[in-house]
């Protein structure tokens, strides 16, 4: 889970910021698009690397979900019979929602792929005109919407999922170190979130068009 | 006070349970939780009911025999605190109070609130140690311990092996009662010998005995009746790591 996650999260990191190439006009985030399909080359050939890129994500995603289920099953394997007063929670809610959070994501991960990389779902799907379709995306209210909820639960995903990995990889052996860890988890977990919803935002506000 | 108590009543590990009610009329704030389970166990004796089975020794906070959970909150709802050295004094009159026993695969209800924790002891068996050679006490400045190394252990030491973490845990995991054995003993020089050893042991061990894995919910922690660090299941995370990487079997 934590390995994977990380994996993720950096990826999620370099996504977020090329998206932000947006505001820079059609011009410059067309031409972003097109050059990540030149990455390594001429070492690579065109769009190896996006497609080694996409491999190792979505043996990431693979890996994450799997060990999901496993550790969901063990986990409820592990309390056959439930309380009958209800444990009273004292973790976040960030934390509660690891799983059902998890889940949104993953559908909207599908969705996100068939929208703006396979262009199926697109109401624009013009190959090559990603601005276009961005902005064709958000200038429904429903697709926006989807993606403003889907990053909000991204955003408790990472706020738990990020400083919990640390945790599972040894890191966070003394309460000063907790703080820190939770802090910068909590950075993270908003940066990365507020720098994908500015997207739909500025369409929605007229900012991108 | 007068207190409605909603108990947890089973009659042997494979009978079907129930939750019973029971009213006592006059309970003293001063009493102890415990001592209250007594008073009820006088009443239901005289009338010819079963007593309510529950485990306990010392009452003083130091064996961990006593754990339940009150109201959904493993030892009830005051912090750092076991079921034994609760008062009555918590609650309220006319409070329904919910008793329940651990719910963990790997700890099995023997009779009504009192489970088998036996799956600690082999946990403990598979490492929780160390060696030493009997005979005269050696000289105790021969084998000296850092201040801080020495807080550490001690902090980690404080565990009773009560469960309370493993009743808390939305998972059932046993994280943080294999953290603070390893936590306690890795970092003395004591248990050098058995360092890696200790951690992969224990650790197959949990896993043998069906507790459920940490997703770092912080729950054990928060009902720790001696406050448990979770900073050590990270410790106890880097140990296994480290371990892994150089323990030979
Ligand atoms: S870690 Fe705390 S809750 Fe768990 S067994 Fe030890 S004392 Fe009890
Ligand atoms: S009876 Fe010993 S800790 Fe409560």
């Amino acid at each position: 889970m934590a390995v994977t996650g990380i994996l993720m999260l950096l990826f999620l990191i370099l996504h977020m910021a090329g998206n932000l190439k947006i505001f820079f006009g059609r011009d410059d985030f067309d031409s972003y698009a097109h050059w990540l399909r030149t990455i390594g080359s001429p070492v690579l050939h065109n769009a190896w690397f996006l497609w080694i890129q996409r491999f190792v994500l979505l043996v990431a995603i693979a890996l994450h979900a799997v060990s999901a289920y496993q550790l969901s099953r063990r986990d409820l394997k592990a309390r056959p019979e439930k309380y009958a007063h209800r444990l009273r929670p004292t973790a976040s809610y960030a934390t509660n929602t690891m799983r059902f959070g998890g889940i949104i994501i993953g559908l909207f991960v599908i969705y996100h792929i068939l929208d703006l990389t396979a262009l199926v779902a697109n109401p624009n799907g013009v190959e090559g005109a990603a601005y276009d379709n961005v902005v064709a995306d958000f200038s429904h209210w429903y697709i926006a919407l989807a993606y403003i909820v889907a990053m909000l639960a991204l955003c408790l995903h990472i706020a738990h999922g990020f400083w919990s990995a640390a945790r599972t990889l040894g890191a966070v052996t003394s309460a000063t170190r907790a703080t820190a860890y939770k802090a910068t988890a909590g950075v993270l977990a908003a940066v990365i979130t507020l720098g994908f919803l500015a997207v739909p935002i500025a369409v929605m506000a007229g900012l991108v068009d | 006070m007068k207190l409605t108590l909603r108990i947890w009543r089973q009659s042997g590990p494979n009978a079907q349970g129930t939750l019973v009610d029971y009213v006592l009329d006059d309970v003293s704030p001063e009493m102890s939780f415990l001592e209250m389970l007594d008073v009820l166990n006088e009443k239901l004796i005289l009338d010819g009911d079963i007593p309510v089975t529950f485990d306990h020794d010392c009452r003083e906070g130091i064996c961990g025999a006593c754990g339940m959970v009150v109201n959904g909150a493993p030892h009830g709802p005051q912090t750092l605190t076991t079921t034994c050295q609760l008062h009555m004094r918590t609650f309220s009159d006319g409070d329904t109070i919910v008793i329940e026993p651990w719910r963990s695969a790997a700890f099995p209800v023997v009779k009504d609130l009192m489970v088998d924790r036996s799956a600690f002891d082999r946990i403990i068996q598979a490492g929780g140690y160390v060696s030493v050679t009997t005979g005269s006490a050696p000289e105790a400045n021969t084998q000296l311990v850092p201040k801080p190394d020495a807080d550490l252990a001690f902090e980690n030491a404080e565990c009773i092996g009560c469960g309370a973490c493993v009743a808390a845990c939305p998972n059932g995991s046993s994280m943080l009662f294999v953290s603070a054995k390893v936590s306690h003993l890795n970092v003395l020089p004591q248990g050098q010998p058995e360092r890696e050893s200790r951690v992969v042991g224990m650790v197959e061990q949990m896993d043998a005995e069906g507790f459920g894995g940490c997703t770092n919910t912080g729950e054990c922690t928060n009902a720790c009746p001696k406050g448990i660090p979770q900073a050590s299941i990270a410790r106890l995370n880097k140990e296994y790591l480290r371990a892994s990487l150089t323990h030979r079997r």
